[in-house]
């Protein structure tokens, strides 16, 4: 099973890495994003409030988590699919997914910081929760979002799709990690935002257990 | 009768929380005062659409394991009457807002959940219109409502208890509490929820049966 996971994320890389244009694309949509948001606030530095730019960062990086993630189910055509449907079991293709997914929600969310730093400033107090945070709602994002592109791939996978129904059911993972960046930001102590942590974990854990087990019934049809 | 027993009770039920829950005595609280009587209309809103959520979820898991068209009809319908019973409770509820918070939104924490809650089941709906085949639009249809639904539930029952909210109970507001909660209108309010449940069943079951009705006589065109 792990073997099999593995080698499936090592295709999922391989695969990624042939088609540097897929990759590409969304680094620079990161970065492109970041900069018509500098421009429209008219960010001078001091400018933007704390709040702000917390909500901000963390609507580029879902847009941006979205679109990354909407492509997983379709840049492979239907006859390979065929293949991996033959030679692999759902759990090992879903939860490589995730798991590939999660490092790539991860990349933009790092990307995103870093050119928000440059350009807008680094607000955030609290370097170590802040980043536990990215990698928390990275998995989040990719568990939700993994499914979610999974369904709408098997409904003609239009991008409206995508969004109306991932929208909904990242709002809760969402709302928990601006909540807990927040606290980064301000660099309140740790002791605040440990019960929030756990819940976003436990948020996580019921989203990815629940794609995990609706998956095969996806796969199979 | 021995089918309709329960549709008589929703009746009489209903009939009970109309005229108590309009009539009888209820206790004084700073702020609620008379909107109290609201419990009996907003919050069993609230209560059926989780219980026939649950009910969807239940027959989606059906559908899943024997992917009968029979389980979806009644996964379906109950999502339906539930999106029903959860539009009707947002809608009461800013009402009952706009007399006791002054706003008819007040981005409370609450109300914010369940309006994503809302448009959860309204993608639900379009993503099954979006396909074509019946066969497909069930399974992929339960997929999405139970995902939904897995999300729902931290939102609606986590999340809110996180922050302050408005709502009587949470954050030092009288109202809704195991203190504070009146024996009287407990006497009404949980017959309030039985009735409302039932009603939406009921609502539901005819659609049920209107489902399959048309696809019988669907079938017969075809064969004919």
């Amino acid at each position: 099973m792990w073997k099999e996971i593995s080698v499936l994320i090592h295709k999922e890389m391989t695969l990624e890495w042939r088609q540097k244009y897929a990759l590409n694309g969304i680094l620079l949509y990161v970065v492109s994003a970041v900069f018509i948001t500098y421009l429209s606030v008219g960010a001078k530095t001091g400018n933007l409030s704390i709040p702000t730019w917390n909500a901000l960062y963390w609507i580029i990086i879902l847009f941006s988590a979205v679109n990354a993630v909407a492509k997983s189910f379709v840049q492979e055509h239907q006859g390979r699919q065929l293949y991996y449907y033959m030679i692999a079991s759902p759990e090992a293709i879903i939860l490589s997914k995730m798991i590939y997914n999660t490092g790539l929600t991860l990349i933009l969310a790092l990307l995103g910081y870093g050119v928000f730093s440059v350009i807008l400033g680094n607000p955030v107090e609290d370097q170590g929760l802040f980043l536990l945070n990215l990698v928390l709602g990275a998995m989040g994002f990719s568990a939700s979002l993994t499914m979610v592109s999974g369904i709408a791939s098997k409904a003609g996978n239009n991008a409206t799709l995508m969004a109306i129904l991932s929208f909904p059911v990242i709002i809760p993972i969402l709302m928990m990690a601006i909540r807990i960046s927040k606290n980064a930001l301000d660099g309140l102590d740790w002791s605040v935002s440990v019960d929030k942590l756990l819940t976003l974990l436990a948020i996580n854990a019921i989203v990815a257990v629940t794609g995990y087990i609706l998956f095969p019934y996806l796969w199979k049809s | 009768m021995r089918q309709s027993w329960w549709k008589i009770l929703a009746i009489a039920l209903l009939l009970y929380t109309l005229i108590a829950g309009l009539l009888m005595d209820v206790p004084r609280l700073p702020i609620l005062n008379e909107t109290i009587r609201a419990l009996h209309f907003h919050v069993t809103m609230w209560f059926g659409m989780i219980l026939m959520l649950v009910i969807s979820v239940v027959y989606s898991v059906k559908y899943l394991r024997s992917n009968d068209l029979k389980h979806d009809d009644i996964a379906i319908e109950f999502t339906n009457a539930a999106i029903l019973f959860g539009v009707l409770g947002i809608v009461t509820g800013m009402l009952w807002a706009k007399f006791t918070w002054g706003d008819y939104w007040s981005g409370d924490p609450k109300q914010n959940a369940t309006a994503i809650g809302i448009l959860m089941y309204f993608a639900y709906l379009i993503l099954r219109n979006s396909l074509t085949d019946s066969q497909q639009r069930a399974r992929i249809g339960a997929i999405y409502s139970i995902f939904a639904f897995a999300a729902f539930i931290p939102l609606i029952f986590v999340l809110p208890r996180l922050t302050d909210s408005l709502h009587p109970g949470n954050g030092g507001n009288p109202g809704f509490n195991a203190y504070d909660m009146d024996s009287k209108l407990r006497m009404v309010f949980y017959p309030a929820v039985i009735g409302w449940t039932l009603f939406g069943s009921w609502i539901a079951t005819i659609r049920v049966r209107m489902r399959r009705v048309e696809r019988t006589l669907e079938d017969q065109i075809i064969n004919s």
